[in-house]
Order: structure tokens, then C-alpha cells, then sequence
């Protein structure tokens, strides 16, 4: 298990002066998942808010090496970095031992990315992907993705005279990566930091592909105050709406239950773009969304054996 | 005939070029008319007769992608694509230029989507002419083979380090078979050498970031970093050329002159066509007709001057383009050559003839009758139509 002391005396590979909002769980999520490896790592990032923000010419805020190449193909990107290392290595030209990591939003993911994301796992390479969902294009300015939740506002999702914010369920990412029946997928939080640092360990430290999708409050996009992040990643917990749970080597585990799940209202009252959901009149659409978290952790219990 | 001379197809004579460069990484993604040489390569992978680690992608967008993060990773990288999947992987073509990898890609010329077909024309590679790649286009398997090694030492070339893309003509020379006269391996070898890395990213000890946001305060400057290199690169091409004929016999130039010299009327047109235009003007020379041919082998850096001064002299000439640019006063080869000639004072009377769209087959009468035309301008001074289309029902 990790441990808070020594955690603290590593040296961040995403140092201090980038330029992501204060409050981001974007660059949180980044530093403890990077504090889980232990040999030189290569960093890919697709084009996003964490890369924007780190990598503004002449500066760059990573002290490991990094590349970014385009918006969807940060799987691809890595998956070339990771077989020239394996092609040198097998030809005795390189000999250090060395860890290969991609960084996406969830637009970058769970939309524009999958394809190769999926490429890439199927074809095994030793690499960790890390999804940063914020459930929104935020880097362009709160757009709906497959990841945003149902009845959110985003600017493209707008909460009109006829149509109240998102209509559709988010994607269940997750699931579709253990689909792929690669060594180890994991949901997790910054919230249990812990618990997200010993994910990624396994994540770098398992050989062929592994996925971690870690959700990562955004306070411009879901409109609550930037000191209450880890607030808000704490209650997506405790309300069921993010499980914490880990798939290794096919067997589902899950690694958080609360003792009573708190309902969905505590999770969706502190953010403003929930704000036009919560109305008296979209009661019908909260107790849907509601059911919808309960009937998914069902399944879950069920999946990991809980049940 | 030598003993390594053998009948192959260029695209199995491209594999070989392939093997023989032995790259460290290849990523690339099967599309008609490429198939057989994606084939070919993962057979050498399976028989254990290269070293190249084959990512298997599954799309051209990712091919270039995952070329762009093993280039900058630090070796030798290598793919191949034809028209759509040209068009798919656009997005990062440029970025892999901008990121001055050496990436080398042959390229089989097919007809670009849409209505989709399968055949040559030159609308893939003509699209991505402002890439940032340097372009070589083949006449026939032989010359695939030879471009796609000589391709390797342009690339890699620190005075260059930029991507090439080896053109050949889907079908006509992907599929038919020819006489192609392969080197030995070690002489292969010894020509491309060991790969030179250049800021790679597997090297912890001097950790660095590839690809970052450029904006205004920036951007433009390394846009005209990369004007100049390109530039820069041609004479290199000749430099390597002249090291590949003292391995191979076989000259290469920016562009090859044929009865060029003393020619009135001359023709200006790329790969395979420029095959059959040269049987024509064997048999017009025969009746005592002087007419020529120009067949361009470097598109990119574009040798404007060079081609521009090599077709002075004419009375007349006529540019041959395999692919159109809608809606612009010629196609692509037309308005960059009719442009180059504003170099010199005299210039001659220039057609376009845009003709083979799709695989369209252009024979030896269709060429006649272009040199024809041409004698009839060279006599009267007159075009009546510039812009023309050849083998098409109207």
C-alpha cells in the first residue's frame, strides 16, 4: 500500500508552474499515478487540457520525457514509442529498463480516441493509458462528450426551452476496456489516493496493456468552487456514481463499498451544471438518474462477487 | 543480365527494398493497391528475416501516428499506404514533417475517394504535396526499389530529417511485373547505414518534449525553419544519387531529360506514363520529329529552376497531370511548371492535359496526338484551349 511519506519525497514529473486551473484533478490524478513508478517513464498526452497547459513553447512542465502527437491517437502515439524501445532492446541497442504511459481526457477517449485506444490494447503493448475524465470537452469550453452524465448542462448540451441538458446516459468506458481482456483495468478516484497510486503501480508494473480510468473534477465545467475538488471526487464515490473497482486478469474485485450510499442529489447539489436538472419540475428525470446509478452498481456487485 | 536480376512486381520489389533497409519499427495498415507489399513484408516478419518490430495498427491513422511516436522514440521507422489511407493519416503527415522525423512511406498512387475506385491516378500524393514530405516518384518497379533506398539516407541526412514518400503507380507498376535488378544486402546495408538518432525520446538522461503548442509568438518561426529545410534538402537527393549510381550503375537527377536537348515540343508527366511517352518519341524521332520528354522525379522540394531552364528552349510543351485541382488554372504539376518558367525570359507555349483519372488508360496514340497538338502551337504560336482533358467522354 502506498505510503503517504514516501510518496512525498519522490520528485514530481509533472512539476509545479503549469498552467491548468487551480482546483484540476486532471494534474492530481497525474502526479499520484506518476509517483507509482519507480524507472524513467515516456509520458504521451493527447491534445487536451493537460497538455495545452503543460507544454506552452519554449516551456515545458515534465521533467521525464513526453510527446504529444494529435487529439485521438495518444494510444497510437505510445503504442510506436513502446515498440521502437522493444525493437532496441531486442537488438541490444538499448538496455535500461523503461515505462511507457498515455494520458487522455475523456474526449480523447471515450470519443475521438477509442478506435486507437482499442488498437492499441488489443495489440498488447506494455503500456498504462490513464483517462482523465472530466466528462466534458473542457479544453474547448465545457462541450457534451460520451462521458457526461445525463441532465448536465455543457455548451453544447445547453439546457433549453425544450431539451434540459444531456439526454443520454455516459458511456461505460470501463467496461468496454475489460472487454478487451487486457491484464489489468481499473476505475479509481483521487480522492483514495492510496488506493489510485497502488492501481497505477499494478498498471506499469503488469506486463502488456492496462487501463485506469480516474475521474478528475473539473470546477469550471461542473461549476463548483476549485478548492472543493477532492469534495467532489470524494461524493462521486459515496453516492456509487464512480464505484472504485479493479478487473485483474479477467476477475472483477471491488476495491470500495460505502456503508450507505448517499443519494445522487449530494452528489449533483454542489455543481451548477446540475443546476437546471434539480429544478422541482425534473424531479422524474433525478429519480431516473438515480435508478440508473443503483441498477449499474447491482450489476457491478454482482460482477465482482459481491452479490 | 545479372544474377540478381529477377521478375517481380513493384510492390513485392518494394518490400524487398524494405527488408533490405531492415527498419526498426514498421507500422502500417493494408489498402488496395498496397496489399501485396504489406504481404510481403509481414512474411519476412513470420520467417524471422528482419529485426523490425511490426506494429499491425489497425487504420492509417494510426500507422502514421504510431511512426510518428516510434520516430521520435529514436530508429529507423518505415510504412506504406496508398489514397484513402493517405487521406485518413493527413492529420498526422504533416505533424510527422513538422516534427522532422525521417519517416520513409511508399506510396501506391490510386484515385482518391469518391466514387471510390481502386485504379492510378496521382491525387493521393498530389494532396499531401504541402505536407512538409519530400517527394519521389517512380516510373516502374525498378525505380520504386531504388527511391525507396535512397529514400532512407535523404531522410536521415542531418542536414535534412524529413520524411520522404517513394511514389509508384497503383497497379501499372504495383502489380505488373518487370525485370528489377536487386542489390546484394550488404551492399544495402553498408548504403543506409546505422541510424543516426537525433534528440530521441528513450534516452533518460536527457529527457525532452515533443510536439508542444506553438502559438503566434512562435509558430511562424518554425514554419520558415522548415521552408528552408526542405530546401535544403536538394542537394542531398543529388549527393545520394551519386553515391547510389556508383553501387547500382544507375543515374538519378532531380528529373530525367529524354531527347530533351535539341527537342522543339517536349512532354512533361510523371511516372509509368512517362514509360510509354518514351516509346512514342523513339518512333516520332524515327520519322525526324524532334520531340522530348521531361519526367520529374523529385516533386518535393520542387526543382523549379532546374525544370524551368531544362524546358527554355522549347517551342512548346505540354504538362501532363494525373490528378486535377478543382476549381485552380491547371493541375498541380501544370501551375507549379508554368509558374517556374517565369524564371526565364522566354517561355515556351504550355498545355495542361489532365488525363488517366481513376486508371484511365492513356496509350501511345493519345501521347502522339498530344505531340501533334503541340507541333500545330509550335507552327501557328496559338493554343486554342489551355486547360485540356484527355481520354475523357464529354
Amino acid at each position: 500500500m502506498a505510503k503517504l511519506k514516501e510518496v512525498s519525497k519522490k520528485q514530481d514529473i509533472l512539476s509545479s508552474g503549469h498552467r491548468l486551473c487551480a482546483g484540476c484533478g486532471a494534474s492530481i490524478a497525474v502526479r499520484q499515478i506518476l509517483s507509482a513508478c519507480d524507472d524513467p517513464v515516456v509520458v504521451a498526452s493527447a491534445t487536451g487540457c493537460l497538455e495545452v497547459a503543460t507544454t506552452i513553447y519554449p516551456y515545458t512542465s515534465w521533467r521525464s520525457s513526453f510527446i504529444h502527437n494529435a487529439f485521438e491517437n495518444a494510444a497510437a502515439t505510445i503504442s510506436g514509442v513502446e515498440a521502437m524501445y522493444q525493437s532496441l532492446k531486442k537488438q541490444g541497442k538499448i538496455d535500461k529498463e523503461m515505462k511507457f504511459i498515455a494520458f487522455g481526457g475523456d474526449g480523447g477517449t471515450y470519443d475521438i480516441g477509442l478506435q486507437s485506444l482499442s488498437g492499441a490494447l488489443e495489440r498488447g503493448h506494455d503500456f498504462v493509458y490513464v483517462c482523465y475524465d472530466n466528462e466534458a470537452y473542457m479544453n474547448t469550453g465545457i462541450q457534451r462528450s460520451s462521458a457526461t452524465p445525463r441532465g448536465v448542462w455543457t455548451t453544447t448540451s445547453p439546457c433549453g426551452e425544450v431539451i434540459p441538458g444531456k439526454t443520454q446516459y455516459r458511456k461505460d468506458l470501463t467496461g468496454i476496456i475489460a472487454a478487451h481482456k487486457i491484464p489489468y483495468v481499473a476505475q479509481a478516484s483521487i480522492w483514495r489516493w492510496s488506493d489510485l497510486i497502488d492501481k497505477a503501480h499494478k498498471a506499469f508494473y503488469t506486463k502488456g496493456p492496462a487501463f485506469l480510468n480516474v475521474l478528475s473534477p473539473c470546477p469550471r465545467g461542473w461549476r463548483f468552487p476549485s478548492e472543493k475538488t477532492i469534495k467532489m471526487a470524494k461524493l462521486s464515490v459515496q453516492t456509487n456514481f464512480w464505484p472504485l473497482y479493479e478487473v485483474e486478469n479477467g476477475k472483477w474485485k471491488l476495491n470500495y463499498k460505502p456503508k450507505e450510499r448517499k443519494p445522487v442529489t449530494e452528489w449533483m447539489e454542489p455543481q451548477g451544471r446540475y443546476k437546471n436538472a434539480l429544478r422541482p419540475e425534473n424531479k422524474q428525470l433525478v429519480e431516473e438518474i438515480q435508478k440508473d446509478i443503483d441498477d449499474n452498481w447491482e450489476r457491478l456487485l454482482i460482477l465482482c462477487g459481491e452479490k | 543480365m545479372s544474377k540478381n536480376t529477377v521478375a517481380i512486381t513493384g510492390n513485392d520489389a518494394a518490400a524487398y527494398a524494405i527488408k533490405q533497409i531492415n527498419p526498426d519499427v514498421m507500422a502500417a495498415y493494408p489498402i488496395t493497391p498496397q496489399t501485396a507489399l504489406v504481404q510481403k513484408f509481414s512474411e519476412y516478419v513470420a520467417d524471422g528475416l528482419v529485426k523490425t518490430e511490426f506494429v499491425t495498427v489497425e487504420s492509417e491513422h494510426s500507422a502514421m501516428s504510431a511512426c510518428v511516436g516510434a520516430a521520435a522514440a529514436g530508429g529507423r521507422v518505415m510504412t506504406a499506404t496508398a489514397a484513402n489511407g493517405l487521406a485518413l493519416m493527413f492529420e498526422i503527415v504533416y505533424i510527422a514533417a513538422s516534427s522532422k522525423l525521417p519517416i520513409v512511406m511508399p506510396v501506391v498512387n490510386r484515385a482518391l475517394s469518391g466514387p471510390i475506385n481502386i485504379h492510378c491516378d496521382h491525387s493521393d500524393s498530389m494532396a499531401a504535396r504541402d505536407s512538409g514530405w519530400l517527394q519521389l516518384y517512380s516510373e516502374n518497379a525498378q525505380e520504386a526499389y531504388d527511391n525507396t533506398i535512397q529514400a532512407i539516407r535523404i531522410a536521415e541526412n542531418m542536414k535534412v530529417r524529413l520524411p520522404v514518400m517513394v511514389m509508384y503507380d497503383g497497379f501499372i507498376t504495383s502489380h505488373g511485373i518487370e525485370m528489377v535488378d536487386f542489390l546484394d544486402d550488404e551492399v544495402v546495408h553498408n548504403f543506409v547505414g546505422d541510424y543516426q538518432p537525433n534528440n530521441p525520446l528513450l534516452d533518460p538522461e536527457k529527457p525532452l518534449t515533443y510536439g508542444p503548442l506553438d502559438l503566434y509568438d512562435y509558430y511562424f518561426e518554425h514554419k520558415r525553419q522548415q521552408a528552408e529545410d526542405i530546401k535544403n534538402s536538394k542537394p542531398i537527393i543529388l549527393d545520394v544519387a551519386k553515391e547510389f549510381e556508383k553501387i547500382s550503375g544507375r543515374p538519378y537527377g532531380l528529373f530525367e531529360s529524354y531527347q530533351l536537348e535539341d527537342a522543339e515540343t517536349a512532354i512533361v508527366v510523371l511516372s509509368s506514363t512517362a514509360g510509354t511517352t518514351k516509346e512514342v518519341v523513339d518512333e516520332m524521332r524515327a520519322k525526324g520529329k524532334k520531340v522530348g520528354l521531361l519526367k520529374p522525379r523529385v516533386f518535393r522540394p520542387f526543382p523549379y529552376q532546374e525544370i524551368a531552364k531544362a524546358l527554355s528552349h522549347l517551342k512548346a510543351v505540354a504538362i501532363l497531370d494525373r490528378s486535377d485541382s478543382f476549381g485552380a488554372f491547371g493541375g498541380p504539376l501544370f501551375t507549379e511548371i508554368r509558374s517556374a518558367m517565369m524564371e526565364f525570359g522566354k517561355i515556351p507555349e504550355n498545355i495542361d492535359i489532365i488525363y488517366g483519372l481513376g486508371g484511365r488508360d492513356i496509350n501511345e496514340q493519345d501521347i502522339e496526338g498530344v505531340y501533334n497538338q503541340l507541333d500545330a502551337i509550335a507552327k501557328s504560336g496559338k493554343v486554342k484551349e489551355r486547360i485540356q482533358y484527355l481520354g475523357v467522354r464529354e
